[in-house]
């Protein structure tokens, strides 16, 4: 055995006895207890950072409107998955509760596929428009997307698809949402969060498998020689449109799957939850573990929702009144995502868990302008 | 014969088509929401009024637009970076007003001459508060990282944008607000032809004439001015020709900063109501602005606000309010697709 196979090794098993910690976690803590809430939560973050990360990391290109694929994949779940269209009269695969209910009623596997198809199409005509573009520009049209569709979520009750059938139901949100159904095993319910995270956790570990081979696949170095440099990639016959646009597709589907699973999970698909600070929320959680660096953006997106979730409502929100100041802390909580970003990219630009590829770049940045030096020095 | 030169004349009707639309596409674009509505109005009511109406108030708002765009313009000359933060500087800019007014006690029942000099006097604290704002803003967030990705900056700069809205919504409170309405702005002024001109418009329009005015004389005319114009157009040749490329950066943002601190004044008398979150909306608008004007130059920032201003307020009158942001952001997108360069593209290396 040669001593890279034995790291190897090393490194599988680790993550096995991590991956079992992570499984039985649940069990130590009460069924319906907060942590275990914050613990789903994380996971489905992770998934869409995950698939951010495939946009902005890997690929490059910087999306601004990421939340519109948590929205398109919400919907869907919204409109497959729960008594929102009351006239229509359609059950696939569901249990025994929601064939009693009128509204379309579609098994939560069936629906995350199709959820993951919508938002692979919307995320390739998000995509288009773009192509042409310089980073930036990218930034502000898929910015501009994210908003169009956060304005379509909220007036999409004055659209009528057909009659009796609007488009969102706004501000007031589709509520409620089908609980996920799963064949074999019991209906899951509110109370009992374990099953939630178990299949939050088989989300993750799914989308962290693809992203791993996607890395390391001829597509993935495609998008990692695009995000380089564009104009040799290109002379080196990487068909840029085809590449960029997997990026944009791969991406929104994870995105579309996590929304789906929240949509189920929090049980309202609401407007408000598609504004644009929410595309900043997954974009620091990829900035702060690392752009491009897989195990980073888990980190990136567990730090988050937990100083989210956890730390600013609940551990620190008495801190500005025991110093004498007057406002709850979880109003500043944005505040503090744009602070982290800000700070993250002065101090320490390659993240926490620096992608190995792109320390080196940050590195050599460094080391060109010794080599100036060098000249002058004798 | 007339086989052979029928596929060499169809390429060439195609191209004259493609030609004519790339030059004035967009122009019919914008053009097709003001024609349709005046046609509209001329077979229902029988005069432009309502329409022109329209004109009047959007003018109005779009000279808020022209001096938040002319920012972004500016900025984006200079470094190619589209400075996020920039619309909210303007809701910092509209929250210093309010605050002024409380501290020296404006009140609208004060006489004209009072009411000058007090509002001339915030316009001026305005300017310096937000002007240096943005100032300081370059030299933390986006100096040190001059040469890194162009991602990293504008990452920084979405960062501070969420800073300041932070801030907004600590000084002031999550909820919009009412400020006084000093000047009365929807009291009826003269009208010209069935068109009301209001105190807001003629404040407006005041205040936006002259300062792009002294804009564009200080960057054509000023020695500084030329700095600016030199860094725009090649930095590396500008600091060998002896102009300090760092004090020119800062200066743009500071007249970018300037600007938008003006707009916020004019904009917290025109709507009379304030919130920490306009800023982000004004910033995406005061963009699409400065685009569609083509990014670069001022001219082209100053006619962008204008259209955009008008297509807005077009929008409110007739589709509604909560409509009108998804149609501006939907002609950003177009813009960005089929004319990057913009109205006036073609000086955008001018950055003047």
């Amino acid at each position: 055995m040669t001593a890279a196979m034995g790291n190897r090794n090393v490194k599988i098993a680790i993550f096995l006895v991590g991956l079992f910690i992570v499984a039985i976690l649940p069990l130590f803590f009460n069924e319906s207890s907060g942590f275990i809430d914050d613990c789903t939560l994380a996971l489905a973050y992770i998934v869409m950072a995950l698939g951010l990360n495939i946009i902005v990391g890997f690929a490059g290109l910087l999306d601004l409107g990421y939340v519109a694929f948590f929205a398109i994949g919400a919907y869907t779940m919204g409109w497959f998955a729960s008594g929102f269209y009351a006239e229509a009269d359609i059950h696939v695969f569901v249990g025994e509760f929601a064939s009693s209910i009128p509204g379309i009623h579609v098994n939560f596997l069936i629906v995350l596929i199709i959820a993951a198809a919508f938002t692979t199409l919307a995320g390739i005509v998000i995509g288009l428009p773009t192509l042409r573009l310089r980073g930036d520009y990218i930034a502000i049209v898929t910015l501009a997307f994210g908003e169009i569709i956060h304005r379509i979520a909220i007036n999409g009750d004055e659209v009528q698809i057909a009659e009796g059938f609007p488009l969102t139901n706004g501000r007031q949100g589709i509520t409620p949402v089908d609980k996920i159904d799963l064949p074999f095993i019991e209906p899951f319910t509110s109370l009992n969060l374990r099953p939630w995270y178990w299949v939050a956790l088989a989300l993750a570990l799914f989308v962290l498998f693809v992203n791993f081979r996607l890395r390391d696949s001829r597509l993935g170095r495609a998008w990692i020689a695009l995000r380089e440099d564009e104009v040799a990639a290109i002379s080196m016959g990487i068909p840029a449109v085809k590449t960029k646009l997997l990026a944009y597709g791969t991406g929104a589907a994870f995105g579309g799957m996590s929304g789906a699973f929240l949509a189920s999970y929090l049980n309202t698909v609401n407007a408000d939850q598609f504004a644009f600070s929410f595309s900043i929320f997954v974009l620091a959680m990829v900035i702060l573990g690392g752009l491009g660096s897989i195990w980073g953006v888990v980190l990136g997106a567990v730090a988050l929702t937990f100083i989210n979730y956890r730390l600013i409502p609940d551990v620190l929100n008495d801190v500005p009144n025991k110093v004498g100041l007057d406002f709850d802390l979880s109003e500043l909580s944005f505040g503090i995502f744009g602070f982290l970003l800000v700070i993250m990219m002065v101090l320490r630009p390659e993240g926490l868990i620096p992608e190995r590829r792109r320390q080196m770049e940050l590195e050599q940045g460094i080391g060109t302008g010794d080599t100036e030096l060098d000249l002058v020095e004798p | 014969m007339e086989a052979a030169s029928l596929p060499a004349a169809k390429p060439k009707a195609l191209r004259v088509v493609q030609d004519w639309l790339s030059k004035y596409g967009l122009i019919v674009v914008l053009l097709a929401m003001p024609v349709y509505y005046g046609i509209q109005d001329l077979s229902d009511e029988g005069d432009l009024s309502r329409l022109g109406g329209n004109i009047v108030d959007g003018l109005s708002n779009g000279s808020i637009w022209a001096l938040v765009a002319i920012g972004y313009t500016l900025v984006y000359g200079i470094i190619e970076l589209i400075n996020f933060a920039h619309g909210d500087v303007f809701m910092i800019g509209s929250f210093t007003a309010a605050g002024f007014f409380g501290t020296i006690g404006l009140t609208a029942g004060m006489g004209i001459p009072g009411l000058a000099l007090g509002l001339f006097l915030t316009l001026l604290v305005c300017m310096l508060t937000t002007g240096a704002l943005n100032v300081m803003i370059e030299r933390v967030a986006y100096r040190p990282l001059r040469g890194a990705p162009v991602l990293a900056p504008l990452i920084t700069a979405v960062g501070f944008s969420f800073i300041l809205q932070n801030v907004g919504l600590l000084w002031r409170g999550g909820s919009q607000e009412g400020i006084g309405d000093l000047i009365n702005s929807q009291n009826t002024l003269f009208t010209i032809t069935g068109v009301e001109i209001t105190n807001g418009d003629l404040l407006a329009m005041g205040t936006t004439i002259p300062l792009v005015i002294l804009m564009v004389m200080f960057i054509t005319r000023s020695r500084l001015g030329k700095a600016m114009r030199a860094t725009a157009q090649d930095p590396e040749a500008a600091r060998l020709m002896g102009i300090n490329v760092d004090t020119t950066i800062s200066l743009t943002f500071l007249l970018g900063g300037m600007l938008a601190g003006a707009a916020g004044l004019i904009y917290a008398l025109y709507q009379t109501t304030i919130w920490y979150a306009q800023g982000f909306t004004a910033g995406l608008i005061a963009f699409t602005a400065a685009v569609m004007g083509g990014i670069g130059n001022i001219k082209g920032a100053v006619l962008g606000g204008l259209i955009i201003g008008i297509i807005q307020q077009i929008a409110d009158n007739r589709i509604g309010t909560e409509w009108t942001p998804a149609i501006v952001f939907a002609y950003l997108v177009l813009i960005m697709v089929f004319k990057p360069s913009g109205l006036l593209g073609e000086q955008t290396r001018e950055a003047g």
